[in-house]
């Protein structure tokens, strides 16, 4: 059933393939086994309010068990998954496949399984691909190369204008009905404030929610770096915080107008996450979504400019950090994405402001998430609600639920197990990562999307 | 702070490997850069020794930006040293036609080269190709995007070192302001960096707020918004060039107005005190930065400047090349 690795992955590719799952091999489902039972797992169940040690059955790609007790029905296989976690498959709000446009990047035969082995089983791409997904049947085409990847579930968000042009709408509707699940200008500007809001209302009268990367291009202005210390001494180019509260303001008024659903993604600062608790307390219909990394790098990571941490929006203050971290705990900020970029070796070799921005970032989701856990910021069940249970309920998806009947895209992690992320040995196509050689705890052991097999 | 790359430019002796930024330098090293300029300064009018000391080395001018006197001043270090010298000026366009700039690093390399003189309108381009360079081939920083300049704070330095040791001074008896726009130049983060770290007394930084950047007092200087506050009891005036483009930004309305209210009059200038001395790195927009008489009044140092920079880039040449001499990382 499990594709093996993509025709065209590298030798490195076929190398990491060999990471095999530490329990023994007796214990892991053969790929033609249609049910199994995984037992004494600690299952972190975010839909259920549920953290505790319980067996859950699988039959034909779905729950059809859970309970303390071993139940009386027949399963091909049994795991025991002592010490182990379940929890649903992670559901990433922003991963860049680069197909179709990029593909000297990466594809969707590399970047789907590479999610999957990470423990992500559902993924939404940002409709800035070439040609961008503004009608229906560059969906179809998408669709159409995500299923031969075979690995996470794909799914889009279609142009909230033509070409990403910002200023003539995209169909919408015909975006909708062929299976978008949100809309987005992804990180191109709109032409003026009343595009926002006619796209804004025109979206909504679809029930269709707007993903906004809150960026004031003006204030933007090109610029590769916090505004702050490090950027004032590196003479880089910055982006104040005000280009992301301006956004976020701006399209705040526009949501009180018209009641229009928001989600908001990448958010940098801490006066941005101000900015949706306040809009939230006031019963204002909007989510927010923070990329990993920005939880855990600031602007001092581009000391010695080291263009691995470039990233847009920019890694900003400490202060920002841990105000994001305490958002992300309060709920104020609903999930973590990926934010994956991966990226051709040349993209990162040249000065830094001409660098290309992004992580490739699928296979440090879970670790970086894990270890907000280890470091006390977030109980392992809100660690599993931030990653599956909220990005699904932002996009409108099944997801983040172990409830018998629920389709079993889930995961097991071992919690324990250290292990080093050495770029060479990233599934990704994309090897830009600032956390080559870190020392993350917890991995994921094995990985199921229904009854396909990741890992 | 990470480990490393700071120390790109220097070896595990602390010798300079490559002078990438002022930054990181230590006053030591400061300072033994500007002893060994002064073997190489003569006084005005005494004319310049040539030296045989590089000969048979190879120095590439790479200037991706238009220079023509931070060019020469190079050029003619680099001649005095003995060594051969090829100018390239490299439209920033041409690495759009497909190759990279490690690339053309790389092709030049293979031409021999030991030392790359370079100047690059991205911040972090000498560090850049310092990163990728092969052993045994330096970069010389001429100058990176809004970074640093490193060889025109050392010949600032060098320039009013002189002045001080004349009066009997020392850095850390002076106040020093940089004047114009900071937020853009390259020259006053190399200056700022190089004053601090010789000690001196106090740094201020003055301009329009759209000039000076937020914060700038995590650099250790005073931000003053109004030139004649900001000017009392200065012993020394850095003017910085203002680029015609300033205006097309929104930064400042007209050159006019930064004349009236930063420009640096005779008017002003009897207003200070009467040692007080004036620097610019040169080239001077008359009328904007600075009136045309106060340029060659007795206070300007702005022809010494120009003549120490030879010295200066002299120094630092031959301290980069030498030291990969007794490393044995050339061919």
């Amino acid at each position: 059933m499990k594709k093996q690795h993509p025709p065209n992955s590298n030798a490195d590719n076929t190398h990491s393939r060999k990471r095999e799952p530490a329990s023994p091999e007796s214990q892991v489902p053969s790929r033609e086994s249609r049910s199994f039972l995984i037992k004494h797992s600690r299952l972190l169940d975010p839909a259920g309010d549920f953290d505790g040690i319980a067996t859950l059955g699988v039959r034909d790609g779905r729950v059809d068990y859970r309970g303390s007790r071993a139940p009386r029905a027949r399963y091909d296989e049994v795991i025991d998954a002592k010490g182990l976690w379940l929890m649903p498959g992670v559901v990433d709000l922003c991963a860049r496949l680069r197909e179709p446009g990029a593909t000297y990047k990466a594809n969707m035969q590399s970047e789907s399984p590479a999610a999957l082995a990470a423990g992500i089983t559902a993924l939404c791409i940002p409709p800035d691909t070439r040609p961008v997904i503004d009608n229906a049947a560059v969906v179809v085409r998408v669709n159409r190369i995500a299923k031969a990847a075979a690995g996470a579930h794909v799914y889009m968000l279609g142009a909230l204008t033509q070409n990403l042009a910002g200023d003539a709408l995209a169909e919408m509707s015909a975006l909708q009905q062929a299976g978008c699940v949100g809309v987005s200008n992804a990180l191109a500007p709109l032409a003026s404030s009343r595009v926002a809001r006619r796209a804004l209302e025109y979206a909504s009268s679809l029930g269709l929610t707007v993903h906004v990367v809150p960026q004031d291009a003006a204030l933007a202005n090109g610029g590769c770096a916090h505004e702050g210390a490090v950027a004032l001494r590196l003479g880089l180019p910055a982006i104040p915080v005000a280009a992301e509260t301006l956004a976020i303001r701006q399209w705040l008024s526009l949501v009180e107008d018209s009641g229009a659903r928001i989600h908001f993604g990448r958010l940098s600062s801490a006066r941005g996450a101000e900015l949706i608790a306040t809009a939230k307390a006031r019963g204002l219909p909007v989510s927010a979504d923070v990329a990993a990394h920005q939880l855990f790098l600031t602007e001092d990571d581009i000391e010695g400019f080291d263009a691995q941490s470039h990233v847009l929006p920019p890694l900003r203050t400490a202060q920002d950090r841990d105000a994001l971290r305490a958002a992300v705990a309060s709920g104020v900020i609903d999930a973590i994405c990926s934010d994956h970029q991966p990226h051709e070796r040349d993209a990162k070799i040249n000065p830094f402001p001409l660098t290309e921005p992004g992580i490739s970032a699928l296979e440090t989701l879970l670790p970086l998430s894990l270890r907000l856990v280890g470091n006390g910021i977030l109980t392992p069940l809100q660690m599993a609600q931030r990653l599956t249970a909220a990005p699904a309920r932002i996009l409108g998806i099944n997801g983040g639920s172990l409830a018998v009947g629920s389709r079993a895209d889930l995961l097991l992690i071992d919690p324990l197990r250290e292990w080093v992320l050495e770029p060479e040995e990233m599934l990704s196509r994309g090897h830009n990562t600032p956390f080559a050689g870190r020392t993350f705890r917890g991995r994921v052991q094995q990985c199921f999307r229904g009854s396909r097999r990741g890992l | 702070m990470k480990p490393g790359l700071s120390q790109l430019q220097l070896d595990e002796h602390g010798r300079l490997r490559h002078l990438l930024a002022i930054e990181g330098l230590s006053r030591k090293q400061l300072t033994d850069i500007l002893d060994r300029a002064e073997e190489y300064a003569s006084s005005p009018g005494q004319g310049m020794r040539k030296v045989p000391l590089l000969h048979g080395k190879t120095i590439l001018n790479l200037f991706f930006e238009p220079s023509t006197r931070t060019r020469t001043t190079f050029e003619l270090a680099a001649k005095r040293l003995s060594a051969d010298v090829i100018n390239m000026q490299v439209a920033s366009s041409s690495t759009s036609k497909g190759e990279t700039l490690l690339d053309t690093l790389k092709t030049l390399e293979a031409m021999q080269v030991d030392l790359f003189v370079i100047r690059h309108q991205a911040s972090g381009a000498a560090h850049f190709f310092a990163q990728h360079a092969a052993p045994g081939v330096a970069i010389l920083n001429a100058g990176d995007g809004r970074h640093e300049h490193p060889t025109q704070a050392l010949l600032d330095m060098f320039t009013l070192r002189r002045r001080l040791l004349a009066r009997g001074a020392d850095f850390a008896d002076i106040t020093v302001a940089i004047v114009g726009d900071v937020q853009h130049s390259r020259v006053a983060r190399s200056d700022i960096h190089a004053l601090r770290t010789l000690g001196t007394r106090e740094i201020r930084v003055i301009g329009p707020r759209t000039l000076i950047p937020a914060g700038i007092e995590s650099m250790g200087v005073k931000a003053f918004h109004n030139l004649d506050s900001g000017l009392a009891g200065v012993d020394v005036v850095m003017l910085l060039r203002l680029q015609k483009e300033r205006m097309v930004g929104a930064l400042l309305p007209s050159p006019a107005e930064f004349h009236c209210d930063f420009g640096l009059t005779r008017e002003r200038l009897q207003r200070l005190d009467e040692d007080v001395l004036i620097m610019h790195p040169g080239p001077i927009n008359r009328g904007v930065e600075i009136e045309g008489d106060v340029a060659y009044s007795r206070h300007s140092l702005i022809l010494e400047q120009v003549h120490h920079g030879i010295a200066v880039r002299m120094a630092v040449m031959a301290m980069i090349l030498s030291e990969v001499e007794t490393r044995g990382g050339k061919i």
